[in-house]
């Protein structure tokens, strides 16, 4: 298979993965805006940018982190290159390239993404067309996937897209988890109050995990609950360990004739699968969750540059 | 041949229907117009669902335009395709004869039938191909011969395209969108497939594996990448034969020998079926600053090691100028009378013949003679008073440079247009495919239509539109 192939199809994935997080994002900053009980109209909006690792891009333009500058610079800002105009754009840039490597009916889900898209370009300043925007997204990137499993070939191709997918998921993951350390609670008395309560309850929800969390944990939610549902949680399809099981799978299932190149990609993988695998959720709180997680973000980058490197993407 | 003969109309307009054009034109009567309207509709979305889009260059707007597609199929009979058809093989076998002359002994040229100037001050000469022995002898091995109608039975070709002539995808997704549109009408009638295109293109790049291949040759695709034009062919093409789409930067040569990167390391490369120019080719031989093609891929071709489809230098075949000694290259190699006439054409270096094309300038058509695509081209009796001006002077102070022929009478075909149906002029675009061992054709070729009340210019650059093309079985 094409190197350059493997490039676009790892690619392609990633930013479909991530536009459908961002719009996981927005979706739950909007409605965790609403019911807020103070007056910090801002807060839910800073998380999202902080959530979404734009946060040096963002501040670099903008004075504050105002709803509606917020949803314009995620969703359609041009200039932001993660912003999901910008993923779709992507995506489809990268699709077009394999073309042949893709299904018809693979090809035509991110095709009628980017052309639908133009007719959602003004949606930002408009609620219900927002909402309904998002809806579409996060639905055409459900049959992007969707697509992609029933129809492609379980051969290299398909690793690939699927390393795309679970790296760029475990990037959010971790981000997402880590937007409580940025986020500033009314008064530091309030760590446990209502306000602390809705922040954890809207991760859960960006990453659709409210009935996960019921059906395991039963009860009130709880920062060390969420914390190990999102990180070593193998039940939980979202969780980091999940992510690097499929990572070290599919890095394994890949046929390489140059094991020397491609070892040490595994074995960053396999290493840490393991780690968060056996990992216990008290002792990473008590080491500082927020250097956990920076830790796993950094590694995560490392993994995909080695990615890169092993399977020739860069020569 | 003069422009104020009524014009042919294929379908038979006004009068009595033509009879390939019977069942076509029972199925517009029977249709209401609303239907077509609705379908037209359904058309436009299918391309761009598919993604079948032709880029052009410096123009605002949809940086991804659809060509327009016309509903109503052209039709031939197969008595006339098989004129047609023997015809087209018989040219691009003297074609080929012709360019491998070029590169070995020019015993054309020693015959004193095509003058020395017009090969060795070619632009499309290319020295470095001299003396080398393609498989076969081919060189152009998918060439595209444009072909005009004037009359029942009048036919003529208007160029040959021996480089890289596209559009063959525009002629398999029309055949798709039709039968998906309008299965009924292929039951009834009996039109011959053309879906086995890619089969028959695969067959002959295998065909010329180049000397040094042991086994199965490894075949690919060459493009310049998302950003070309002619794009989506190139991965249509990939697609439908099942060979890897490369760039440039995916291949390398190494002592001689080209490879392809892979996830599991270098892979040989046997047959490049490029759609890159010449020029692009391989930088350190031909020009310098591009980044599209492969340093060494030459020697690599020079070594027996791969071969390059079309063969660098084939150009010199379909260069305005030399199509006017191709009747007479058809005799020189294969000893038979041309079965394809070719349009009778000034060539504005002799100067008498400059004189008379200066004095009818209003008349003629007047061709660069590396020109394409229909840019730097002058229609005479559509022209203004000032673009005849320019191009008098042009003329005069380059004539080496340009060729003249009469206008045509172009045949036409009934069109979906706004005002309801009626007759455009169309032109036809055969794909022939050459190997080492046998001539394949697909009946039928790509029509282009020119969609412009009374224009002649086809092109899709220039507002052209294509329709399905049908040759029917008896």
């Amino acid at each position: 298979m094409l190197a350059r192939t493997a490039e676009n199809l790892f690619w392609l994935a990633r930013y479909m993965e991530r536009a459908d997080y961002l719009a996981r994002l927005l979706q739950v900053a909007g409605h965790m805006n609403s019911v807020r009980v103070d007056s910090d109209r801002n807060s839910e909006w800073e998380s999202a940018i902080v959530a979404s690792g734009c946060r040096v891009g963002y501040f670099a333009s903008h004075a504050e982190a105002a709803e509606s500058q917020v949803i314009q610079y995620l969703a359609f800002d041009r200039d932001n290159p993660s912003s999901i105009a910008n993923c779709i754009e992507i995506s489809r840039r990268n699709a077009r390239a394999v073309r042949t490597a893709l299904t018809s009916d693979m090809w035509e889900a991110v095709n009628g993404t980017w052309q639908e898209f133009a007719g959602f370009q003004d949606a930002s300043g408009d609620p219900d067309r927002l909402a309904a925007f998002l809806d579409w997204l996060k639905a055409r990137v459900r049959l992007f996937h969707g697509v992609s499993t029933n129809d492609m070939l379980r051969r290299d191709e398909y690793c690939f897209v699927r390393i795309g997918q679970f790296l760029e998921r475990a990037d959010n993951t971790a981000r997402l988890l880590d937007v409580k350390y940025h986020v500033r609670l009314p008064q530091a008395t309030d760590v446990g109050g209502v306000v602390d309560y809705y922040q954890w309850l809207a991760i859960l929800r960006v990453v659709g995990a409210r009935r996960a969390y019921r059906v395991l944990f039963k009860g009130q939610v709880e920062s060390v609950h969420v914390a190990e549902l999102l990180i070593s949680r193998t039940e939980f399809p979202r969780s980091l360990v999940f992510c690097y099981r499929q990572l070290t799978q599919h890095l394994d299932a890949i046929q390489d004739q140059s094991p020397q190149l491609t070892a040490e990609a595994k074995r960053q993988a396999h290493s840490l699968y393991a780690q968060l695998r056996f990992a216990r959720i008290d002792h990473i709180i008590s080491g500082g969750l927020h250097e956990y997680l920076t830790s796993i973000v950094q590694q995560t980058d490392e993994l995909g540059s080695q990615i890169a490197r092993g399977h020739l993407f860069q020569s | 041949m003069e422009s104020d003969r009524p014009v042919f109309d294929e379908m038979g307009w006004p009068q009595e229907v033509r009879p390939p054009y019977a069942l076509v034109d029972a199925w517009l009567k029977s249709l209401p117009r609303d239907q077509l309207d609705l379908k037209r509709r359904e058309a436009e979305v299918l391309f761009r669902r598919i993604g079948i889009t032709f880029a052009v260059y410096s123009q605002g707007g949809d940086p991804e335009r659809l060509i327009p597609f016309d509903l109503i199929p052209r039709v031939l009979a197969q008595a006339e395709w098989q004129r047609l058809r023997a015809g087209l093989e018989q040219r691009t076998r003297a074609l080929n004869a012709f360019i491998h002359d070029v590169y070995h002994d020019r015993e054309i040229v020693r015959a004193g039938l095509v003058p020395e100037r017009l090969v060795l001050h070619n632009a499309q000469f290319r020295p470095e191909m001299a003396g080398l022995d393609l498989p076969g002898g081919i060189y152009s091995h998918i060439a595209g011969i444009d072909m005009v109608r004037t009359g029942p039975d009048e036919y003529f070709v208007l160029e040959d395209n021996c480089r890289t002539p596209s559009g063959v995808s525009y002629m398999m997704e029309n055949r798709e969108v039709m039968l998906r549109l309008f299965p009924d009408l292929f039951r009834q009638n009996q039109v011959a497939p053309i879906a086995h295109y890619p089969d028959e293109l695969l067959a002959t790049l295998r065909s010329v594996a180049p000397p040094n291949c042991q086994g199965e040759p490894h075949i690919v695709l060459l493009t310049p990448g998302i950003y070309n034009s002619a794009y989506y062919e190139h991965a249509f093409l990939a697609d439908e034969m099942g060979i890897d789409l490369v760039e440039g930067a995916d291949l390398l040569v190494r002592n001689d020998i080209c490879y392809m990167r892979t996830t599991s390391g270098l892979q040989r490369v046997d047959v490049i079926y490029r759609r890159i120019d010449d020029d692009y080719l391989d930088p350190l031989v031909f020009r310098a600053d591009s980044t599209l093609g492969v340093p060494g891929l030459h020697f690599a071709n020079r070594a027996g090691n791969v071969t390059l489809t079309n063969a660098v230098g084939a150009g010199i075949a379909d260069d305005k100028a030399v199509y006017i000694h191709v009747p007479e290259m058809v005799r020189f190699y294969l000893g038979e009378e041309p079965l394809l006439r070719n349009v009778p054409t000034h060539d504005c270096s002799d100067p008498q013949q400059l004189r008379y094309v200066l004095e009818h300038l209003h008349e003629l058509v007047v061709k660069a003679v590396h020109g394409s695509g229909g840019y730097g081209m002058l229609v005479g009796p559509h022209a203004s008073r000032s673009e005849l001006e320019a191009f008098r002077t042009l003329l005069k102070a380059r004539p080496h440079e340009y060729i003249a022929q009469p206008t045509l009478a172009l045949s036409t075909v009934p069109t979906f247009v706004e005002a309801g149906i009626a007759p455009r002029h169309v032109d036809l675009r055969p794909f022939v495919l050459s190997g080492a061992d046998r001539v394949r054709v697909v009946p039928g070729g790509l029509t282009r239509v020119a969609l412009k009340e009374g224009s002649l210019v086809v092109n899709s650059s220039q507002g052209g539109g294509t329709k399905d093309t049908w040759v029917l079985e008896d």
